[in-house]
């Protein structure tokens, strides 16, 4: 019976959202209409009997079996929020910029010059890992429409992607110098109140979640095998095959439809390995007063039907039924994943941006989560009226497709939009252009229902409102987790020892090395915009082709920070990725999210999820940075276990000068190397070293020891770096800028060097702290710059008037690569070797024969 | 003077061609439509980059058979100027309006960076200004971009001087690590041989700003309106 709960939970979660769908396995001969509808039917589509009491109430009678599918679709987790309503109320999303915030496809800002930037970011989680390819394609092909559906043409697309581990940790894992080599290196997290350890995982009931091939007695007899702490070889290739997957879908998605790829990050934690994570960021530019809602008007308008054809894919639920089943037949019934295709989505872009023109178009909105249901419903329920559909108007892939399979297929690639009575034809001329369907399929109405007439029947009549707006909402338990007892911290090496082949080896780690091997499958040039490419900043900066001003982007989250503390973790993300785009010249001036979190059933998820909504409002608030909206993806776990708490921020940033924006590439010898801090003194060496850089990248690559606390906030130091930044940049006092984030530093020092023609740097630091904690901690609110020697005056006086410290770490240079602390060399390599330990480490892990082979 | 970008559904570099020569080059330029049957009062026609038609069966092969490409090729054939980028030279291909197909990258995955390519003649209109074996860095940006043709076509090419970019380092040696795709020869880009046609897989519409990383692709859109001129001044 555990079994069959869990799958209750999952698809259920996601499905919507995701387009998993197990196939109706009723009798054939039975139609929709047929099937009785009982609590117990209600139950087996994930809807609890408070919520069934609700569906009858609001009805005033039983739910037919094509009701209870709608309801069940949109009073889902996904498409409700009905966990995470209550804490995102403490999201800041106003500001005089902000001209939509959350509750529209996406959210929009005034970025002057008449225009506006749509943008927003999503998950495509348990897709990418059923079917890593077409889940990440689909989920490019997702936001995109969210993106065009507002009337934005679509410029710029981030990818925040978390991966099982794709090299063994342990082996990295090395003692102190001059300590003696401990006994054996325990390098599985030590979370609080989440130990599952590896060892354990096999013995939790069946798999919850089933994907990339693999049963769910074969995953648990996987997990069994493992050694404590150790990922096993299998686990390595599979990780290494979703990520290949998941980059060529994205690839496969945004390079066909033309839109460029400039950025976005990726990480490596074994929490992912069962449940890796695809979020997509896309951004898009409209005039302003080109802006589209998702707002049905005018009593008698026709609704039209837009793009591909209606099939059997996406649809959820009704698998529930046969759960019995499930276990005997897991292969073929393993949840399936819809296929998109890039060069329809192209052409309904066209088809739609062109139709808007026409004026004829009054309202419009994707079918994305839950299809025909949510647009119609949600169109209505904006605009205060009701919406009639006939189903048998649909374009349908194939013959004798149910009411409930039309209304809640997810197909891809489908819009519907209400037109102007009259002009319908003006609009259905467009499309025709573009070789799409499109067909009136119904009216707007006046009474506030949804209506859908299926073989002159009427197969389902729901207030609009009510369906969209009066779901459940829930307040659901929080508990912390319990604390972990006789945490291991990390163990410093002797002062002066030489760290330069750990320094070798965390620049080879994956989640330092460079992402080459990634971004070079994208286009990231398409539409010639992109000033910044991938790897050339800390941000990814597109221009605005007709203007001056450039737009810059960037996406973080730290789920290991998160785990230690979700409020700080939360709190570093936003930082970040603000500080990030203050690096490429930008001021932040607006944010989205994606919230990825384990089930919101459990009171240490909930509690992890309120932290962190926490965490992300005061960071927002102080740093001046309303969130416009994105997206809460629950249910990230898989044999029980949940995945680290990861909410990714996108800070979205403008530059008003395009030619002042910033790369990380040293420029010219002889430049000063300088650390702008916004701490304003020394204190930025933590009191309690150990503890923090506990859970730094070092601390996991080198000690294989992951634990401590994030390194501490403040945020009133972050926005006076920030603002400094942003001031420098736009007089143009810089060469280039660069944060001091994973690696600490000497990886942002050495990174700045890799990034230029060939240059080199020499430093010289003192401190206090320990030797490692100084050339390889994380924490915040600092910046390498470089800058002529003609600016440093200047540079020192701005950065005086907002109160962030300037420290001389030394000079662009050539040849060796040196860093003195205290006088005595700590690192000192020649760039081309570190460099190639970096730039190829990826390139190496990936092109082994487990993939196919990449020249 | 008047230059045609085609719009294919699927193409999506046709409106960075067009802001290259329309908006950096000042030239006065227009879309045609796929299903446009003539291409008269053009002087020179560029087919973009993209996935015309969404490329599923093979690149370039669906977009041979559309309308306007009946028109391209009869264009072609009069002896005008025809520019196939990225796409645009797969179609080419594809016509049969250049020798050799593009297959697959060697490393079978899609490739997106700057490269270098020399021009290998000047003997075109479309590299009529570049200096020999000038070096040009330009972008690329596709997973089909594998020159192929039989060892007689190749030593035809070699021949008639048809092979016209050819990917080097960047100090203009040919290697094999500056061939990104696997072409053979390590051919970028082809003409026919009136010349008249050309096709190349970086993209000289991408490189025509230094703010976005380099603008030698100017060396070939230049060349083109260039020729244009001197053409109009012969006719006139």
């Amino acid at each position: 019976m555990d079994f069959v709960h869990c799958t209750v939970e999952n698809p259920q979660a996601e499905a919507c959202a995701t387009g998993v769908f197990i196939r109706l396995s009723a009798p054939k001969s039975m139609l929709d209409t047929e099937i009785k509808v009982t609590p117990e039917l209600a139950a087996e589509h994930g809807l609890t009997a408070e919520e069934y009491a609700r569906i009858q109430k609001i009805l005033g009678r039983d739910p037919n079996f094509t009701e209870l599918g709608i309801f069940s679709v949109m009073w889902s987790e996904h498409c409700s929020y009905k966990s995470s309503k209550v804490h995102l109320r403490r999201l800041p999303t106003r500001g005089p910029q902000v001209l939509q915030g959350p509750g529209e496809n996406a959210g929009v800002v005034d970025i002057g010059d008449g225009l506006a930037a749509a943008f927003k970011m999503e998950s495509h989680n348990h897709p990418s890992y059923v079917e890593p390819f077409q889940g990440a394609a689909t989920g490019v092909g997702g936001i995109l429409r969210d993106i065009f559906t507002m009337g934005a043409r679509p410029i710029a697309v981030l990818d925040s992607l978390r991966f099982g581990p794709i090299t063994s940790v342990a082996s990295g894992a090395k003692a102190p110098e001059g300590t003696a080599r401990s006994a054996r290196l325990k390098s599985g997290p030590t979370s609080p109140g989440l130990t599952s350890t590896a060892a354990n995982l096999g013995d939790s009931h069946s798999a919850s979640f089933v994907g990339a091939g693999f049963s769910p007695s074969e995953q648990a007899a996987k997990a069994r095998a493992l050694a404590p702490g150790g990922v096993d070889e299998e686990t390595i290739a599979r990780n290494r095959r979703i990520l290949d997957g998941v980059v060529r879908g994205i690839a496969h998605y945004g390079n066909c439809f033309g839109v460029p790829t400039v950025g976005g990050e990726v990480q490596f934690e074994p929490g992912y390995s069962a449940n890796p994570l695809v979020n997509v960021l896309a951004l898009g530019i409209a005039k302003k007063e080109d802006l589209f809602f998702a707002k049905a008007r005018g009593v008698g308008n026709p609704v039209i039907y837009v793009g591909a054809k209606t099939g059997r894919d996406g649809i959820h639920g009704a698998s529930l039924l046969a759960s019995a089943e499930f276990t005997e037949e897991s292969q073929q019934k393993r949840p399936n994943v819809q296929v998109g295709d890039p060069f329809m989505e192209k052409l309904l872009l066209e088809a739609c941006l062109e139709a808007m023109r026409t004026g004829a178009v009054v309202a419009i909105q994707d079918m994305g989560a839950a299809g025909l249901t949510s647009s119609s419903c949600e169109m209505a329920s904006r605009g205060g009226l009701g919406i009639e559909i006939e189903l048998d108007r649909v374009p349908q892939r194939e013959p004798g497709m149910t009411a409930y399979e039309m209304m809640l297929s997810e197909s891809q690639e489908r819009m519907l939009l209400v037109a102007e009575r009259g002009r319908e034809q003006e609009v259905l001329k467009v499309f025709a252009k573009w070789g799409l369907d499109a067909v009136e399929i119904g009216r707007v109405t006046e009474d506030g229902l949804v209506r859908v007439r299926h073989r002159q029947e009427i197969v389902a009549e729901i207030p609009a409102h009510a369906l969209a707006e009066e779901g459940p909402v829930y307040q659901r338990p929080l508990a912390p987790p319990a604390a972990v007892a006789n945490e291991r911290l990390v163990e410093f090496s002797a002062a002066g020892a030489d760290l330069t082949e750990n320094f070798r080896v965390l620049l080879a780690a994956p989640a330092i090395a460079s992402k080459r091997w990634i971004w070079e499958q994208y286009d990231y040039m398409v539409r010639t915009n992109t000033l910044e490419a991938p790897g050339a900043g800390d941000a990814a900066v597109v221009r605005i082709k007709g203007t001056k001003r450039a737009l810059a982007l960037s996406s973080d989250g730290n789920g290991r920070w998160c785990r230690l503390d979700p409020f700080l973790g939360a709190q570093l993300a936003v930082a970040e990725a603000a500080r990030n785009v203050a690096c490429a010249g930008a001021r932040p001036m607006a944010a989205t999210n994606c919230l990825n979190f384990g089930s919101p059933e459990k009171p240490e998820v909930m509690w992890q999820f309120s932290r962190a909504v926490d965490g992300i409002a005061e960071a927002c608030t102080t740093l001046e940075i309303p969130i416009t909206g994105g997206n809460v993806s629950f249910y990230n776990e898989t044999l029980g276990r949940s995945i680290d708490p990861t909410p990714v921020l996108g800070v979205l940033g403008m530059i008003e000068d395009a030619s002042r924006a910033l790369g990380m590439a040293f420029l010219a010898e002889g430049d000063y190397v300088l650390l702008l801090d916004g701490n304003a003194s020394e204190a930025s060496m933590p009191e309690n070293a150990a503890k923090e850089f506990s859970s730094s990248e070092y601390s996991r690559t080198i000690r294989g020891v992951e634990s401590g606390a994030p390194p501490a906030v403040n945020l009133a130091a972050e926005k006076r770096l920030i603002a400094a930044l942003a001031a420098l940049a736009s007089g143009g006092q810089l060469q280039s800028a660069h944060d001091i984030s994973d690696g600490g530093l000497a990886v942002t020092l050495a990174e700045s060097c890799f990034a230029s023609n060939g240059f080199s740097a020499r430093a010289t630091v003192t401190s206090k702290g320990p030797d490692e904690a100084v050339l390889f901690g994380e924490r915040g609110a600092r910046a390498i710059v470089s800058v002529t020697p003609e600016n440093v005056a200047a540079v020192r006086r701005i950065a005086a008037q907002y109160e962030v410290a300037v420290v001389e770490v030394g000079r662009v240079s050539r040849g060796e690569f040196r860093i003195e602390l205290n006088g005595k060399a700590v690192v000192s390599a020649e760039i081309p070797s570190l460099a190639d330990a970096w730039s190829g480490a990826l390139e190496r892990l990936l092109s082994r024969n487990d993939l196919r082979k990449a020249e | 003077m008047k230059f045609g970008v085609v719009v294919f559904p699927g193409s999506n570099c046709d409106h960075d061609a067009w802001y290259a020569l329309g908006q950096v080059l000042r030239q006065p330029v227009e879309f045609l439509w796929h299903q446009s049957e003539e291409v008269k009062g053009f002087d020179a026609i560029l087919l973009p980059g993209g996935f015309s038609y969404g490329d599923y069966l093979r690149t370039g092969a669906i977009a041979r058979f559309s309308p306007v490409m009946r028109a391209v090729e009869k264009f072609a054939r009069g002896g005008g100027l025809v520019l196939g980028i990225c796409n645009g030279f797969q179609i080419l291909c594809e016509a049969g309006l250049l020798p050799g197909v593009l297959q697959r990258n060697a490393g079978l995955r899609f490739v997106c960076k700057q490269v270098h390519v020399r021009v290998e003649t000047t003997d075109t209109a479309f590299t009529a200004t570049a200096r020999p074996g000038q070096v040009l860095q330009m972008p690329i940006a596709h997973g089909d971009g594998n020159y192929f043709c039989d060892q007689a076509t190749l030593a035809d090419l070699e021949r008639n001087h048809q092979i016209v970019f050819r990917y080097t380092a960047a100090d203009g040696r040919e290697e094999a690590a500056a061939n990104p795709n696997g072409s053979l020869a390590n051919i970028a880009g082809v003409c026919n041989r009136e010349r008249n046609v050309v096709g190349l897989m970086p993209h000289p519409e991408r490189a025509v700003e230094t703010a976005l990383g380099s603008d030698d692709g100017l060396v070939v859109l230049r060349s083109l309106i260039e020729s244009l001129t001197r053409r109009a001044v012969v006719s006139a």
